[in-house]
């Protein structure tokens, strides 16, 4: 039954989370974007083992016999999860201890024993590198095995809470001319010789958010620590490559929430400076064009907002009810990702002076939103995507 | 138009007594309809069909397949729908399904959920005929959710048949910017009834329909009148437009038509709600809009895969694909939007800024995808032999159209 509403559990959920999001977030917002690359310790009561970030558990199994009922589950909670601390700020939010795109990783490729030693940790999530971006699958770090341990070399760069994590899980491919099936990710310890922290970038915006630049130089690190299998298996798509790619289907809604909860924010900050300046309303009565441009301006946002919200919540219902979803989270993270990045950046010209201000976070806003419609895939690779879907084409043909 | 709502005496039985908390602004209880309260906190996100709307909607799409698409090019240019089009669309039984056991329906609840989807999948054919196909369950939502029992059980019968009946909502009116919180009709109490006198335009199926619901303003006080085919002072002219042209849209003057006083739709208990008509109709334009929106992008993915530029398929290029692309972004994005406002309006929710905002994204992106359809076939796009720019002038009346197509 068509029903786009949310249950009271999933609502109690947004409503907790947009709680710690105005009360522990929003206060320290715009300290640590005055202070890069300081560490928000205000954040260590959050600090949780891995297992218990919703992203990593699975739904409780269910008989396979058993007719398949309507889920909302975890992917549901975790995109509403982040849109309401995301509220409260994005850049916090990227750095909760314990919760880096790494252990997104290790929850979804470890074995048993490897989650035993892994699942506490902290972990980033290093693809990245000077000359490969969106292009992840030509990455030239290396990894060679050697006796009973691999051996790392090469540069990555952009690697999100890479000074403040205590593990690294590393992209390196077996083989540069195996293509895509050679490429493994590898979890490296802090402190693994050979690995070092060479800096931090200066961002436009989300600074509270530390972003490294690592270097390997003959780092070694036990056999065990590969994540998956060490087979290339070339044209295997459901090993290897695919399989880590794959990981981007769960995340996508992810980063595509943060956009929606930078959006309300700035959508709700730009309402409340403009009641108190002039009791500015929004009555969703007049034609639009008997609308002020002011008004008129803000229900194409809000329907914007509310429609990109929906393709978010889609693609996590189809992941908690085990459709594929790949298309279905591209078109999310496409549409939030611009819809986010406009919204915030209409907010700042539409209050003028005061927008533009450092006095107000609607700036700050307009700042933060601009790496979601770059991070997890650009806007120009999820429509790659869901082109190449819609139209049945390899990456050969539509490139 | 709302703050009259909100001043309305709430009804003095609450269906919410159980502890829930009543919803902002208007609950179910508000109103009288005989409809399905499905409203559950508890109820689950879901983006599924009912078994029996996806069994209506295979029925659906196969009769658009078959009796509308093949015939949109020459509805298109006779300006009129295909012979026998109404009294075929009518055997699908949508105009029964939500009537009362009594008289003479299949007693189903009333269901928007349900009519949205019925607007999306027969304007995947065309938008003009699902409108004129639609016209008379818009009238027969108007009597379901506003009239008396007693209007109910004189006018609604009727329709309680597999053969075509032909009824119609006269909301528009003639000007720059209509504004259905302004209307220029007006209706005048007399001693035995009401007097109309207006102008209204752009009335589906006008010329064909028995039955006219003419919205006018009553002292203030937006209302609706059951008009009788013939009525002594109604005059109609068929008008042309850009798009919509099988449809027969109709300008219609009333001077001064008489009516009696039970052809006003309510009573005093439960007074005429024009807001919820027009919220309905918005979410109507949604669905039209995203039934004509998968159409181009069909056409579309079909063309540009088969169109070979520079020795490979256009779509092969992302100046191409993007754009094709960001049609099927848009158009499931304005789908959920849709979807969304509709299972609100079914739920007894308030649904006023969902329906708002449907039609402001209806509005943008609809055009948006009907001039990329054009756009992307380049010159035989602009040829009247693909149906691309036939969807474009039809798309182009999402912006200005009220109270087409009533869910």
């Amino acid at each position: 039954m068509i029903n786009l509403e949310l249950p009271t559990a999933l609502s109690n959920v947004e409503a907790t989370m947009r709680n710690i999001g105005l009360s522990l977030f929003r206060p320290i917002s715009r300290k640590y974007d005055k202070q890069e690359h300081d560490t928000p310790v205000e954040l260590e009561v959050m600090r949780r083992g891995a297992s218990s970030d919703p992203r990593n558990k699975k739904d409780s199994k269910r008989d396979p016999s058993e007719k398949r009922t309507n889920q909302n589950g975890r992917a549901m909670q975790a995109v509403l999860t982040t849109e309401a601390l995301c509220y409260g700020d994005v850049g916090l939010l990227l750095s909760i201890p314990g919760q880096g795109l790494g252990n997104a990783a290790i929850g979804a490729a470890a074995t048993e024993e490897q989650k035993e030693r892994f699942g506490q940790c902290y972990a980033s999530m290093a693809i990245t590198e000077p000359a490969s971006g969106s292009d992840s699958g030509s990455i030239s770090t290396t990894a060679r095995l050697d006796g009973e341990e691999w051996v790392l070399n090469g540069e990555k760069i952009f690697v999100t809470a890479g000074q403040r994590c205590d593990t690294v899980v590393v992209w390196a491919t077996l083989d540069k001319n195996a293509g895509k099936a050679a490429i493994k990710s590898f979890v490296v310890p802090k402190g693994t010789p050979g690995m070092e922290l060479v800096g931090l970038e200066h961002k436009l915006g989300i600074r509270a958010s530390d972003t490294a630049t690592i270097r390997f130089d003959n780092c070694r690190i036990p056999k065990a620590n590969i994540l998956g299998s060490p087979e290339v298996k070339t044209g295997d798509k459901k090993g290897g490559f695919g399989k880590v790619m794959q990981t981007f289907d769960n995340t996508r809604p992810g980063v595509a929430s943060m956009s929606i909860g930078v959006s309300r924010a700035a959508l709700d900050l730009t309402y409340e400076i403009l009641k108190a300046e002039s009791g500015f309303e929004l009555s969703f009565d007049k034609p639009l064009w008997d609308s002020s441009a002011l008004e008129a301006e803000f229900y194409r946002m809000e329907a914007d907002y509310e429609a990109a919200r929906l393709l978010v919540l889609r693609a996590a219902w189809m992941a908690d009810n085990g459709h594929p979803n790949s298309m279905e989270a591209s078109m999310c993270k496409a549409k939030a990702g611009r819809v986010g990045n406009a919204i915030t950046l209409r907010c700042v010209e539409l209050c003028g002076s005061v927008g533009y201000s450092e006095a107000q976070l609607l700036e700050k806003f307009a700042r933060d939103s601009k790496i979601l419609d770059i991070f997890e895939g650009t806007q120009q690779i999820q429509q790659l995507i869901v082109a190449r879907r819609l139209l049945n084409k390899s990456s050969a043909e539509l490139k | 138009m709302r703050s009259r709502l909100n001043g309305r005496a709430p009804n003095t039985v609450s269906l919410f007594a159980s502890g829930l908390a009543s919803p902002v602004g208007h609950s179910a209880a508000d109103f009288g309809y005989r409809r399905r309260v499905t409203q559950d906190a508890n109820l689950l996100f879901d983006i599924t069909l009912t078994d029996e709307q996806a069994m209506m909607r295979d029925t659906v799409r196969k009769f658009t397949a078959t009796q509308i698409r093949p015939h949109i090019r020459k509805a298109d240019e006779a300006a009129r729908a295909p012979d026998g089009f109404y009294a075929k669309s009518a055997e699908l039984g949508f105009n029964m399904v939500q009537l009362a056991d009594e008289l003479g329906g299949m007693g189903a609840p009333r269901s928007p959920v349900s009519n949205m989807l019925l607007a999306e999948d027969l304007a995947h054919g065309d938008m003009a005929l699902a409108i004129g196909a639609l016209s008379s369950l818009s009238f027969i939502n108007a009597v379901l959710d506003n009239g008396t029992d007693a209007q109910q059980k004189a006018l609604l019968p009727a329709f309680a048949s597999e053969s075509f009946v032909a009824a119609s909502v006269a909301l528009m009116e003639p000007s720059t910017r209509f504004d259905p919180n302004k209307l220029k009709t007006r209706a005048q109490k007399t001693s035995d009834g009401y007097t109309l006198k207006g102008e209204k335009c752009l009335v589906p199926i006008a010329d064909l329909a028995d039955l006219m619901l003419v919205i006018a303003d009553l002292d203030g006080v937006p209302s609706a009148f059951v008009v009788k085919k013939g009525a002594a002072g109604m005059s109609l002219v068929t008008e042309e437009f850009m798009g919509l042209r099988p449809l027969s849209l109709s300008r219609v003057t009333l001077d001064n038509v008489k009516v009696a006083a039970n052809d006003k739709l309510g009573s005093d208990d439960k007074p005429f709600n024009l807001e919820r008509l027009v919220d309905l109709a918005r979410i109507g334009l949604g669905a039209l809009t995203v039934g004509t929106g998968q159409a181009v992008l069909d056409y579309v993915t079909l063309y540009c895969n088969d169109r070979v530029a520079f020795g490979e398929p256009i779509s092969h290029r992302q100046s191409v694909a993007f754009m094709i692309a960001d049609i099927a972004i848009e158009l499931d994005a304005l789908r959920l939007l849709t979807y969304k406002a509709a299972g609100r309006a079914e739920q007894g929710l308030p649904f006023h800024r969902e329906a708002f905002l449907v039609r402001v994204q209806a509005a943008e992106k609809g055009m948006k995808i009907g001039t990329d359809g054009v756009q992307l076939l380049g010159g035989h796009g602009f040829i009247r032999e693909h149906p691309v720019e036939l969807w474009y002038r039809n798309l182009r009346a999402i912006a200005l159209l009220e109270g087409a197509v009533v869910i």
